[in-house]
């Protein structure tokens, strides 16, 4: 089945569970989704792989956001008609503590759907939702990159 | 020039190791660092194109290298900000490399910029900025 295909079909199973599978980059860092309201929550259960400093020890700071982007990119794919994978343009993050040898969690906020283009605010929390780790903000190409006529 | 001998162990960062990120050249202030192409670091599967994160943790840990090279030792470092824009996104099968560049050491913070290509740095497929929380303990290395 086409990826276009699965993730159709995920949505008319409700199947939010199955969305992170179908990005290999999430699924080797270990990304899970969850639904919370309407919106998809990505959880990032620790794992020894994920660290980038050993000795606090503290999850890489460039894992944080690759796990950031991604819940912004499976918010999209989930909330929105595409007939392709989103391209990220720029993503901006703000780290506000070390990422914790725990469970990682991460939501995005849609600030503005155009036709071309998505602005997303992310949030990555540990045991405290209230005490974010990372904030970020990223713009999306939801079309495809023709030329401007 | 001296290169920085603890630079090589780069990859005992375990989320490094992972992604098998490789030091290529280190100079003055900078620093280069191979991510090699792998089916992990997939984001687009229609397209088959890598994941914006695997190039951001690419980029992150190539700066912190450029700051380890301009410190000349190995005080920890940790992220305050990045920002990345992507020019176009990396095919799957090819190589990706970041050179770093320490252009500005405070006595508290560190300020990069970074460029990211595949085969010619002059068409770049990411640019970044950071700036780093400079820290006074060692970053840990056998």
């Amino acid at each position: 089945m086409s990826p276009l295909k699965t993730i159709q079909d995920l949505k008319s199973k409700q199947d939010y569970a199955g969305l992170a599978h179908l990005i290999p980059y999430a699924k080797s860092i270990g990304v899970e989704t969850s639904m919370v309201g309407n919106n998809i929550v990505s959880t990032l259960r620790f794992k020894e792989s994920n660290i980038g400093n050993p000795s606090i020890p503290a999850l890489h700071g460039g894992l944080v956001a690759g796990f950031m982007e991604n819940a912004a990119l499976l918010h999209l794919i989930w909330s929105t008609e595409l007939k392709n994978i989103p391209k990220i343009i720029d993503f901006s993050i703000d780290y506000l503590r070390p990422g914790q040898a725990e469970t990682t969690y991460s939501h995005c906020e849609t600030i503005r759907l155009g036709r071309r283009v998505a602005l997303c605010n992310i949030t990555a929390w540990q045991a405290d939702s209230e005490k974010p780790i990372a904030i970020a903000r990223a713009h999306f190409l939801l079309s495809s990159n023709e030329p401007i006529k | 020039m001296t290169i920085n001998p603890y630079l090589k162990k780069i990859n005992q960062t375990p989320h490094a190791n992972k992604l098998n990120l490789q030091l290529v050249s280190v100079k003055d202030t900078s620093a280069t660092l191979l991510l090699p192409f792998s089916e992990d670091i997939i984001g687009d599967p229609i397209n088959r194109l890598v994941h914006s994160g695997a190039v951001t943790t690419l980029v992150d840990t190539a700066c912190g290298v450029a700051i380890f090279q301009t410190q000349n030792n190995f005080r920890a470092m940790a992220t305050l900000d990045l920002r990345i824009d992507h020019m176009r996104p990396a095919s799957s099968g090819v190589d990706i490399y970041a050179y770093a560049d320490c252009y500005r050491l405070s006595h508290t913070i560190a300020f990069v910029r970074s460029t990211v290509y595949t085969t010619d740095m002059e068409q770049p497929i990411a640019t970044a900025l950071a700036t780093f929380m400079r820290s006074n303990k060692d970053f840990p290395v056998n």
